[in-house]
C-alpha cells in the first residue's frame, strides 16, 4: 500500500510535473520568479492549498456531483457532473478565503509571509489543474491526499528551481529585446526538455 | 471619437499590448494545445466567446457589484460560460474536446479572463467591455495560431491534418522535425517570438537590472605586455 503512494507522489512531482510537464499556473510561473524569497513563499502556499483542496475536491466528486452518488439521499439517477466546473472553482476560492483567516488570526507569522500570495491562488491553475487531472484519473480519497502533495511539492520545486537560475541571469549579457520575459521563456523551455527525461522512467 | 475609441480597444491587443507577450496572461493553454492547428482553432474559437461575454455581463452588473465579493461573483459568472462552452464542444465535436482534456476547464482560471474583467469590464461601458475581450481573445488567437502552424508545418508537414511538405516517411523530401511536437517546444517558439516583437516595438524592452561594465582593463592589460 505504501509503495502505491510512493509511486503516486514521485510520479507526480518528476514525471508529470504540473508546470513543467503540462504547464500548469504559468503565469504566476513566470511572473512571480525572478527572487527566491518570493517564489519560495508563493511555493509554500501552493504546496498547502493544493493539500487541501484536491482532497475537498475529490469528497464532492464522489459524494455529490458523480453519477449514482446522492443515492446515499435516495437520489439514484441523479447525475450532477455538469455543475463540476463552478463547484470546484467555489471550493477553491472559499478554501483559499477560509485558510487566509485562519493564518490571519491563529499564525500571523505565516500570514505575513504568505499573505500577500493567497489570493494570488485562486486564479492560479495549477490548482484548478490538479484537481481537474484527479477527476480525470478517477483517484480514490487516499489518493488523491498523496497526488495533491505531490503536485503542490511539483510546482514550488519548480519555481524556486527557475527563480534561482533566473538570480544568476542578471549577470550574463543577454540582447536587448530577448532581456526579461523573452529569456525567461527560452528557459522555461529548455528545463522543461530537461524535466522530459523523467518520462521513460517506469516505476 | 467614440468610433476611433472602438478601433483602437480593439486592435491595440493584436501586437502592441498582446495579451500573452506582453501582459503575461493565459499562458498555460498557448502552450498546451498548439501542436496541431485545428484544435487550437477551437481553443481560440472558445477563449474568445468565453472573454468577450464574461466581460459583457460583469461591465452590465459591474454597479451591483460590492468590492469585497467581487472575485467570487466575477468566478461564477465566468465558470458559467465556460460550462456552457464546454457541455456545447461535448455535443457538437466530443473528439476535439477529449483531446483539450481539461484545457477547457481551465479558461476559468485562465489569467485574460480575471485579469480584463478586473482591469476593464469593472470600470467601463458594457458595448465597449465586449470590444476589449473580443480584442483580447483575437490577441490570444494570434499567438496560438502562430504557434501551432510552426510546429504542425514543421514538426508533422500538415496544416489541419491536410499534407503540406511530404514526409521522408511516406516518400516525399521532408525529414519532420518531432522536435517541435514535444510541448516545451512552444515555450522556445514564444520567447522566439517576443524578442521578435519587441526589437520591432523598442518601446517594450525592459531595462537591464545590471550594467556589465565595459573591457576597461584591456588597454592596461596591453601595455604590460608591451613592457615585457
Amino acid at each position: 500500500m505504501f509503495e502505491h503512494y510512493l509511486n503516486i507522489f514521485i510520479t507526480t512531482v518528476f514525471i508529470e510535473n504540473i508546470a513543467l510537464s503540462v504547464f500548469l499556473g504559468m503565469c504566476t510561473f513566470i511572473a512571480i520568479s525572478k527572487k527566491i524569497d518570493a517564489a519560495f513563499g508563493l511555493g509554500v502556499a501552493v504546496i498547502v492549498v493544493c493539500l487541501i483542496t484536491v482532497p475537498l475536491n475529490n469528497l464532492i466528486y464522489n459524494l455529490v456531483l458523480k453519477e449514482g452518488a446522492l443515492s446515499w439521499v435516495g437520489l439514484p439517477n441523479v447525475n450532477l457532473e455538469f455543475v463540476g466546473l463552478i463547484s470546484y472553482i467555489g471550493v477553491i476560492a472559499a478554501a483559499v478565503q477560509i485558510l487566509e483567516m485562519f493564518l490571519d488570526k491563529f499564525v500571523p507569522a505565516l500570514y505575513n509571509a504568505l499573505g500577500v500570495f493567497l489570493p494570488l491562488i485562486t486564479v492560479n491553475c495549477a490548482i484548478l489543474g490538479a484537481s481537474l487531472f484527479m477527476i480525470e484519473k478517477d483517484l480514490k480519497f487516499g489518493e488523491s491526499v498523496v497526488y495533491g502533495l505531490g503536485a503542490g511539492v511539483g510546482w514550488a520545486m519548480a519555481i524556486v528551481v527557475l527563480a534561482g537560475i533566473r538570480e544568476k541571469l542578471k549577470y550574463s549579457d543577454i540582447p536587448d529585446g530577448l532581456q526579461g520575459l523573452g529569456m525567461t521563456f527560452i528557459i522555461v523551455g529548455l528545463m522543461s526538455f530537461g524535466f522530459m527525461s523523467f518520462g521513460g522512467i517506469s516505476l | 471619437m467614440k468610433v476611433k475609441q472602438y478601433k483602437d480597444v480593439l486592435s491595440k491587443p493584436l501586437i502592441e499590448e498582446n495579451p500573452i507577450t506582453l501582459q503575461i496572461l493565459g499562458i498555460c493553454s498557448a502552450l498546451a494545445v498548439t501542436s496541431n492547428l485545428s484544435v487550437t482553432l477551437v481553443m481560440c474559437v472558445a477563449l474568445t466567446s468565453v472573454v468577450s461575454f464574461s466581460n459583457l455581463f460583469i461591465s452590465l452588473i459591474r454597479n451591483y457589484i460590492p468590492s469585497s465579493v467581487r472575485i467570487i461573483v466575477q468566478m461564477t459568472i465566468i465558470a458559467s460560460l465556460v460550462i456552457v462552452v464546454d457541455e456545447l464542444l461535448k455535443a457538437y465535436d466530443y473528439e476535439t474536446s477529449k483531446k483539450l482534456s481539461v484545457f477547457v476547464g481551465l479558461i476559468i482560471t485562465n489569467c485574460i479572463v480575471m485579469g480584463r474583467a478586473e482591469a476593464f469590464a469593472m470600470k467601463e461601458k458594457p458595448f465597449i467591455s465586449f470590444l476589449d475581450g473580443l480584442g483580447n481573445g483575437l490577441g490570444y488567437s494570434v499567438i496560438l495560431i502562430a504557434v501551432a502552424v510552426v510546429r504542425e508545418l514543421f514538426g508533422a508537414g500538415t496544416l489541419m491534418g491536410y499534407e503540406i511538405f511530404s514526409l521522408v516517411s511516406n516518400g516525399g523530401w521532408y525529414p519532420a522535425n518531432n522536435l517541435l511536437l514535444l510541448p516545451p517546444s512552444s515555450f522556445i517558439l514564444i520567447g522566439l517570438m517576443i524578442w521578435g516583437i519587441r526589437e520591432y516595438k523598442k518601446d517594450q524592452i525592459e531595462p537591464n537590472e545590471f550594467k556589465l561594465s565595459g573591457h576597461a582593463t584591456a588597454p592596461d592589460l596591453r601595455k604590460k605586455e608591451a613592457n615585457v
